[in-house]
């Protein structure tokens, strides 16, 4: 009857959950794009939301909601199904929506997507040799084994991102960085910028004219292709064309240069609109932020290192070492079961709320800048796996800053990992970079 | 012939609705072997001639300005853009019968190119709100053209057709419905071919011929910071 209940309850958080998924992927990712294949949008949802609901587990873990064992089951559950999204599904819908884009393989489209996934699990599999991950005790296809891979992938991804995101929110916020630019350079810019365009299309005239005097004459001038046209083209030679195909090339060079000219200006464009923002009160705070930032990022490094080169392992987690100080130095008294209890939850909370939130901005700021109508359902894909992977590698991150009590469930479950391996890279949430701008 | 008057014509729309496709064909009567995305500007000359068949029969030159990107961009992309839409004489309106999106961000295109109203920031104005009145007495020419219609089954044409009939009318224009990757489309004689030599034709006549301040006055850079008096009666 409690498992019942039990199951209900993790029901309903997943649909909601979903949902969620769902909306965000209408209202912000697509907002500019019509939805054709419902499938795409159904894997992001679907994926967003096992990983929350690995999260509402801890959470119900530390809270002592639910009963112990259906909580094991549930895991072992939402583990399992979020394997087999990330391993088998995700992929092998990335390989068909390549594939249908690329018109040579339209027809074998299945027989296609099918080789691209099984590359991908080569890859996979190949990714776990090198690494100390391997138990003899353990068989291929478990569960372990898996987990371990994704593992491996996803503390990679976040390590990298929170790398980009240390070394890009100092540039983007501090005002150090900004160069001086005045309305007049933008205007300088912009002037350059249309006398090409004007060059050009004096230029494209000249040809359409030459072309059409060449029509209306009646010689409707036809390149010479293949092999007897090349050598024909060698002793006979039209004067206009060659003049053309002059002009032709001075076209190309000069478009060339309007491109770079027009991406110049936007450039100058966007530094002058931060400027602005910086002179603003939010400027200025996210200014002293990003200082902030830049020297705990350059401590967190440092500490990194000295990890990794040193062997080391980090014993006690946060929460009992703040506790720990609090009553030897500070000989404060507290029910410490209590407080731990809340403490963990609370700060485990704001480490999930905040990684979500700061993940989805990332994400979509990251597909505004680099999707297309045709590459957009692809990109959402990527997106989800790498979202699915973050999530399953936080859940092995926030392992150590849980007290121990609470860790039962996740080793349990997980099995023999060698959490130590994990725990030695930097601490993404803590060190990750959370875009202020909200959406 | 190089001194023959011309009339600049914006070509505006989503992105990958192919309108680099369907400039090079209004200008070169082929069909683009290899579209890649436009960077910025990229323009193409059409030699037309006005009231062909007539006695007034005059050649111009119609200045194709195919600009890229998409409606939703940073303002700082947008502010770049608002460079090329000074002294236009005609829009013609891209978008993709296969996407409604790309059909309903037309309105916002238009009011991106028509109100070009630029705080001293270099923010635009507009809230994006289609306005009927603003259209009303707009004196620059648009054309409305539909791509891909290839790509659209039988079964789904009249539906799709009288949808893009109202959008039309929403902006008081001709439409035209045609699949980029086929002349024969535009083949001379056809009722497209005939609408469009129409839509040419009105924007010389508005742009030589009927003097009376229907020429757009051109948003030089300079009023940038002297504010945006004159078109500010739109807005409030």
């Amino acid at each position: 009857m409690n498992f019942l209940i039990d199951s209900s309850i993790m029901f309903t958080s997943q649909v909601l959950f979903f949902g969620f998924g769902w909306l965000f992927f209408m209202r912000k990712l697509f907002k500019d794009y019509e939805v054709r294949q419902y499938v795409v949008q159904v894997i992001f949802s679907v994926t967003f939301a096992f990983s929350c609901t690995m999260f509402e587990l801890i959470i119900f873990e530390i809270l002592g909601v639910l009963n112990s064992s259906s909580r094991y089951f549930h895991w072992k559950l939402n583990l399992c199904v979020i394997l087999l999204i990330l391993v088998f599904m995700v992929p092998f819908y990335i390989g068909y929506f390549v594939v249908s884009n690329i018109r040579l393989l339209h027809r074998q489209k299945l027989l296609f997507a099918c080789v691209v996934w099984l590359t991908f699990m080569y890859f996979f599999w190949k990714l776990g040799d090198p690494f100390p991950i391997l138990s003899p005790k353990h068989g291929i296809l478990s569960i372990e084994q898996l987990i371990s891979r994704v593992g491996v992938i996803g503390v990679t991804l976040m390590a990298l991102l929170s790398g980009f995101g240390a070394v890009n929110c100092p540039y983007t916020y501090m005002s150090y960085f900004l160069r001086n630019v005045t309305d007049a350079d933008i205007l300088a810019l912009e002037r350059r910028l249309l006398q090409t365009m004007d060059m050009i299309v004096s230029k494209k005239k000249r040809i359409a004219v030459a072309h059409r005097t060449m029509f209306q004459r009646g010689e409707v001038h036809n390149r010479p292709t293949g092999f007897w046209g090349m050598i024909k083209s060698v002793t006979t030679s039209v004067p206009g064309s060659e003049n053309l195909s002059l002009i032709q090339q001075e076209v190309d060079a000069l478009e060339e240069l309007s491109r770079q000219l027009f991406l110049e200006t936007a450039d100058l464009h966007a530094t002058k609109e931060r400027i602005e923002y910086s002179k603003t009160f939010q400027g200025k705070y996210f200014n002293f932020l990003g200082y902030f930032f830049s020297i705990y990022c350059v401590w967190k490094i440092f500490m990194a290192t000295i990890n990794i080169v040193f062997d080391r392992v980090g014993k006690t987690d946060p929460v009992t070492r703040g506790i720990e100080i609090t009553v030897n130095y500070l000989g404060i008294q507290f029910d410490v079961k209590f407080w731990s209890q809340h403490i963990s939850f609370i700060l485990v909370g704001i480490i999930i709320v905040t990684s979500i939130r700061g993940l989805l901005i990332t994400l979509t700021k990251f597909f505004y800048a680099i999707s297309s109508s045709k590459s957009s359902n692809v990109i959402v894909l990527l997106l989800a796996q790498i979202m699915g992977m973050y999530f399953v590698s936080s859940v092995l991150l926030i392992r150590m800053s849980m007290p121990p009590e609470y860790r039962t469930i996740i080793t349990e479950v997980l099995g023999e990992l060698q959490f130590n391996f994990y725990h030695r890279m930097p601490h993404p949430e803590q060190g990750e970079q959370r875009n202020p701008r909200s959406f | 012939m190089a001194a023959l008057d011309r009339v600049k014509v914006l070509v505006l729309g989503d992105s990958g609705v192919g309108k680099s496709s369907l400039v090079h064909l209004l200008c070169h009567n082929q069909v683009l072997g290899n579209p890649s995305w436009t960077v910025g500007c990229s323009v193409d000359v059409r030699i037309h001639d006005y009231k062909e068949g007539t006695p007034e029969e005059k050649t111009y030159y119609i200045e194709l300005w195919d600009v890229g990107g998409s409606v939703g961009s940073a303002t700082s992309v947008k502010s770049t853009r608002a460079v090329f839409y000074n002294l236009l004489n005609g829009i013609i309106l891209v978008h993709d019968l296969t996407n409604k999106k790309s059909s309903q961000n037309l309105y916002r295109w238009s009011l991106e190119a028509l109100n070009r109203d630029v705080t001293p920031t270099g923010v635009l104005v507009t809230n994006g709100d289609y306005d009927r009145e603003q259209f009303g007495d707009n004196q620059i020419p648009l054309l409305v053209i539909g791509t891909k219609l290839d790509q659209i089954p039988e079964t789904k044409r009249n539906e799709v057709l009288t949808r893009t009939a109202f959008l039309a009318e929403d902006f008081n224009a001709e439409e035209i419905n045609l699949d980029c990757t086929n002349p024969r489309y535009l083949a001379a004689g056809s009722s497209n071919a005939v609408k469009l030599s129409r839509f040419f034709d009105k924007v010389i006549e508005k742009r030589y011929f009927l003097r009376d301040g229907n020429q757009i006055p051109g948003f030089s850079e300079r009023k940038r910071f002297g504010g945006g008096m004159l078109k500010s009666l739109h807005y409030d």
